[in-house]
């Protein structure tokens, strides 16, 4: 479920605005950062931490749009490609030098540990706390994209994006705005799962496989998509590594192969 | 005679929503062929349905009277199906020999091979270049198609179809964004290609359509409304009231 | 270029890296292991620029094939004792093909990110196979002392890496010239057709997904061969063969060098191994802070790398570019 609050952000970036961003996971990886930095050395509460981590990634993603991003919204996929990449690799050495090798602690707030007893079994409770999010965000999220006149906006600007500039959209300010919310999200993601994935310096490029699985899974632009995706994933580890443990996460990749030569599209894909 | 192309009952839908309804269509030998209708009647659709780029929801395909329904767009093309783009889609920044020769190498089955160098083909270089000749373009064969006039790559696009010596050649909006005093050059081109082919033109440009078109069809939201020469279609007050229709309500 | 004009005799500067390698042996013995490791991933390099820069295909997966091969001519070595080195390389390249046309059948039916992700997702694979079935691989530590028996019976592989150095010359020099035929043919125009405009290419009757495979299956027949020559010049190998620093590594070289364009695929990782061996050395730290950087800066101001680079600053240079610009996108 972390899985799907961080790539749910990078289903937007990539679905909505059509940008290949690898370096997603350093969005997460910054929110992670934040919140444990916030609550280790200026006592933060848990939830104040989130949302610090949601805005200030949200606003640092805002000048990388700007700079580095937008020029290269037409380069072709290749390009997105490379420079996604050099960002990983130049924010894992930073996050390296910053922080060093230890992944960064956090202290859930003692409501949320535990266990705690739905329909008469025990379920961790931090875990259930994150699926419940992910579902409200989920509405939050739809209801914004599907009803309000920014997701029309959007959904407008990408399909066409000259159209619907000589339509009086300001598509710059509107992409920015996406981005931002889509790596906001990451940091949110990051922030929330940085019990389950501890955050260290590695963190963008050990779970780069699995944002991209849950996001071509669940199928690109789609809200659903990615929960369902990431729903399975998590379901579809836990199993295996309950019941065969030898094959690690073997079957995960095996089932996503399987799922994507089923649709390619992704479960939910709109965009052909 | 037997049509080289024929469609019978095709239908596409997506959804709710029908854009091509029981259409039947039949291209004779040597047509000279054109595809009218208001905006959105579906012309488009019908050619990506010929050509194999969409599927169609029901109804059957036949070329040189062998079914090709199911057939992938590239064994259309090895039968006899040739096609140009409404936005020209060419290899931009290859020559425009190098665009010809690439659709000529396919159709002889020399872009298999890895070993002799491209340029020792001549053959191929030839046929590209005598085809440039016929179009006018053979001047422009060593330059880049992203450098050349709007125009003149409408003739590219006319050219790669032609290499391919297609029994059947479609051309949608052929004049598209050309100016006016390059379409004229167009219809020039079109009107020197080899009778043996039969062309089915999509045109927008009443005038190249005319002065084209041996038969018309004219489709209006999908469906066939009325087939026949040019001047009985001109005369024909169905069509005129789609067209004077549509300029009636803006 | 690649197409049906190019003049495809050799031209003098295309000699440039032989002789340059050839006087690298005589000049700096110190150095020749590191320049057999240049050499593999320059081979290493050629084959993934047949796919990326020639056919346009993006993939981060290309450390799978490496591996491949590297843990093919290893395992042959210790496990089954096949110490031949021809037969090593003959086994790699075979594995590699097997992987290529096996993986290559299913991705290529997906385009750009499921693409990108697949080859991802193979990597991986492949890392957690040769983590977990550690009695063949050897896991994490790796499988050490590799022997490969003298070439042709004669030339031992001796401690200062000098019949090494020139073992890789002599296969790299072997694909080169393969590898050059290829683009010149009028296969190379034709790869170059569906990275320009796959759409057109489909339209002109070309079986685009099967030519696809097929070069992909090529490309890995080359990556396992270099990744084999690395295990038989270290006499080691280990799961550092495998997962995205390979494949990260050898993009960010290829696109230093410069990509779709041959030669690119020798200057790249021959500067940044050069780079490597004396700046990681000195700053750690901060080595992968500016390899990142540069690839940011390359993106953003020069996509051709160096050679495109060079390209605009001497319009005489001759090169084997293929008139298409170095932002290949994949469609």
């Amino acid at each position: 479920m972390v899985l799907y609050v961080i790539a749910v952000g990078l289903s937007v970036t990539m679905g909505l605005m059509g940008f290949v961003n690898l370096a997603h996971g350093v969005f997460a990886m910054a929110g992670g950062f934040i919140l444990s930095y916030a609550m280790a050395r200026f006592a933060v509460p848990f939830a104040a931490g989130l949302l610090l981590a949601f805005v200030l990634v949200a606003a640092v993603s805002v000048v990388l749009e700007r700079f580095l991003y937008a020029p290269l919204y037409a380069a072709g996929e290749l390009a997105q490609v490379l420079f996604t990449i050099g960002l990983i690799f130049a924010s894992v050495a930073l996050a390296r030098f910053v922080y060093g090798t230890a992944s960064a602690p956090v202290f859930l707030p003692d409501h949320l540990t535990g266990q705690v007893r739905i329909l008469g079994r025990d379920f961790p409770a931090y875990r259930v706390f994150l699926i419940v999010f992910s579902a409200a965000l989920i509405a939050v999220l739809w209801f914004g994209v599907e009803r309000t006149r920014w997701g029309a906006m959007v959904r407008a600007a990408v399909d066409n994006r000259a159209m619907a500039q000589s339509i009086g959209i300001d598509t710059r300010r509107l992409f920015t705005l996406t981005f931002a919310l889509g790596s906001g999200l990451a940091g949110l993601g990051g922030a929330l799962g940085a019990d389950i994935l501890p955050v260290h310096w590695g963190y963008p490029l050990e779970h780069l496989v699995y944002f991209l699985i849950v996001v071509a899974v669940g199928g690109l632009g789609s809200l659903r998509g990615p929960f369902v995706a990431a729903l399975f994933i998590g379901i579809a580890d836990t199993a295996c590594k309950y019941w065969v443990p030898e094959l690690g996460a073997f079957l995960v990749y095996a089932a996503t192969i399987a799922l994507l030569l089923w649709r390619p599209l992704g479960l939910f894909g709109v965009r052909a | 005679m037997a049509p080289v192309l024929e469609t019978r009952q095709l239908c596409k839908s997506f959804g709710a929503l029908t854009v091509a309804e029981r259409i039947d269509f039949a291209l004779e030998p040597g047509a000279r062929h054109a595809l009218i209708g208001p905006n959105g009647a579906g012309k488009t659709t019908f050619v990506n349905m010929l050509t194999g780029a969409l599927a169609p929801t029901s109804g059957r395909i036949f070329l040189g009277g062998e079914e090709i329904t199911r057939a992938s767009q590239a064994a259309r093309v090895r039968r006899g199906l040739g096609r140009t783009f409404q936005v020209t889609t060419l290899f931009r920044s290859l020559s425009v020999l190098d665009n010809v020769a690439l659709g000529i190498a396919e159709r002889e089955g020399i872009a298999r091979r890895m070993w002799r160098p491209a340029s020792r083909f001549t053959e191929v270089k030839d046929e590209a270049m005598a085809l440039l000749g016929t179009l006018g373009i053979a001047a422009d064969a060593a330059t880049r198609v992203q450098d050349l006039p709007y125009g003149r790559q409408r003739l590219v696009e006319i050219a790669i179809a032609l290499g391919l010596r297609p029994r059947v050649l479609l051309l949608d909006e052929p004049a598209a964004g050309v100016p006016s005093q390059d379409s004229g050059r167009i219809l020039e081109v079109l009107g020197a290609l080899p009778p043996d082919i039969a062309i089915l033109v999509i045109e927008h440009d009443m005038d190249l359509v005319f002065r084209f078109a041996r038969r018309i069809t004219v489709l209006v939201q999908g469906q066939v409304l009325v087939e026949g020469t040019p001047q009985e279609i001109a005369a024909d007050p169905r069509v005129r009231s789609v067209y004077l229709g549509e300029a009636a309500h803006g | 270029m690649s197409g049906y004009s190019a003049d495809t005799r050799v031209r003098w500067t295309e000699w440039l890296p032989w002789v340059v390698a050839l006087a690298a042996f005589f000049a700096l013995p110190e150095y020749l292991a590191l320049g057999a490791r240049i050499l593999i991933y320059i081979l290493f390099a050629l084959s993934l620029d047949l796919i990326l820069g020639y056919a346009g295909i993006i993939t981060l997966g290309h450390s799978a094939f490496f591996g491949l091969g590297a843990y093919t001519a290893g395992i042959l070595s210790t496990k089954l004792g096949i110490n031949d080195p021809f037969l090593q390389l003959v086994a790699a390249a075979a594995a590699g093909a097997l992987l290529g046309i096996s993986t290559g059948a299913v991705i290529l039916r997906t385009r750009a990110l499921t693409l990108l992700m697949l080859t991802l997702a193979i990597t991986a694979i492949l890392l957690e196979v040769a983590n977990k079935m550690s009695s063949l691989t050897g896991g994490a530590d790796g499988l050490s002392g590799v022997q490969v028996n003298p070439l042709l019976g004669l030339f031992k592989f001796d401690l200062w890496g000098k019949t090494a150095f020139l073992y890789c010359l002599a296969v790299l020099f072997i694909a080169w010239f393969f590898v050059r035929r290829l683009i010149y043919s009028p296969f190379g125009a034709m790869l170059t057709g569906i990275r320009e405009n796959t759409t057109r290419m489909h339209a002109v009757g070309a079986p685009v997904y099967w030519r696809l495979v097929l070069v992909y299956t090529i490309s890995g027949t080359l990556a396992g061969i270099a990744g084999a020559l690395l295990t038989q010049v270290n006499q080691f190998v280990g799961l550092n063969v495998l997962g995205f620093e390979p494949s990260g590594e050898l993009l960010v070289m290829l696109i230093l060098g410069g990509v779709g364009r041959l030669y690119g695929a020798f200057i790249g990782p021959a500067l940044y191994l050069i780079a490597q061996d004396y700046l990681a050395k000195q700053f750690p730290e901060y080595w992968y802070f500016g390899i990142g950087t540069l690839l940011i800066v390359i993106v953003l101001f020069a996509p051709g790398g160096i050679l495109g680079l060079l390209d605009r600053l001497k319009p005489w240079l001759p090169s084997s570019r293929p008139g298409s610009s170095a932002r290949a996108s994949a469609r």
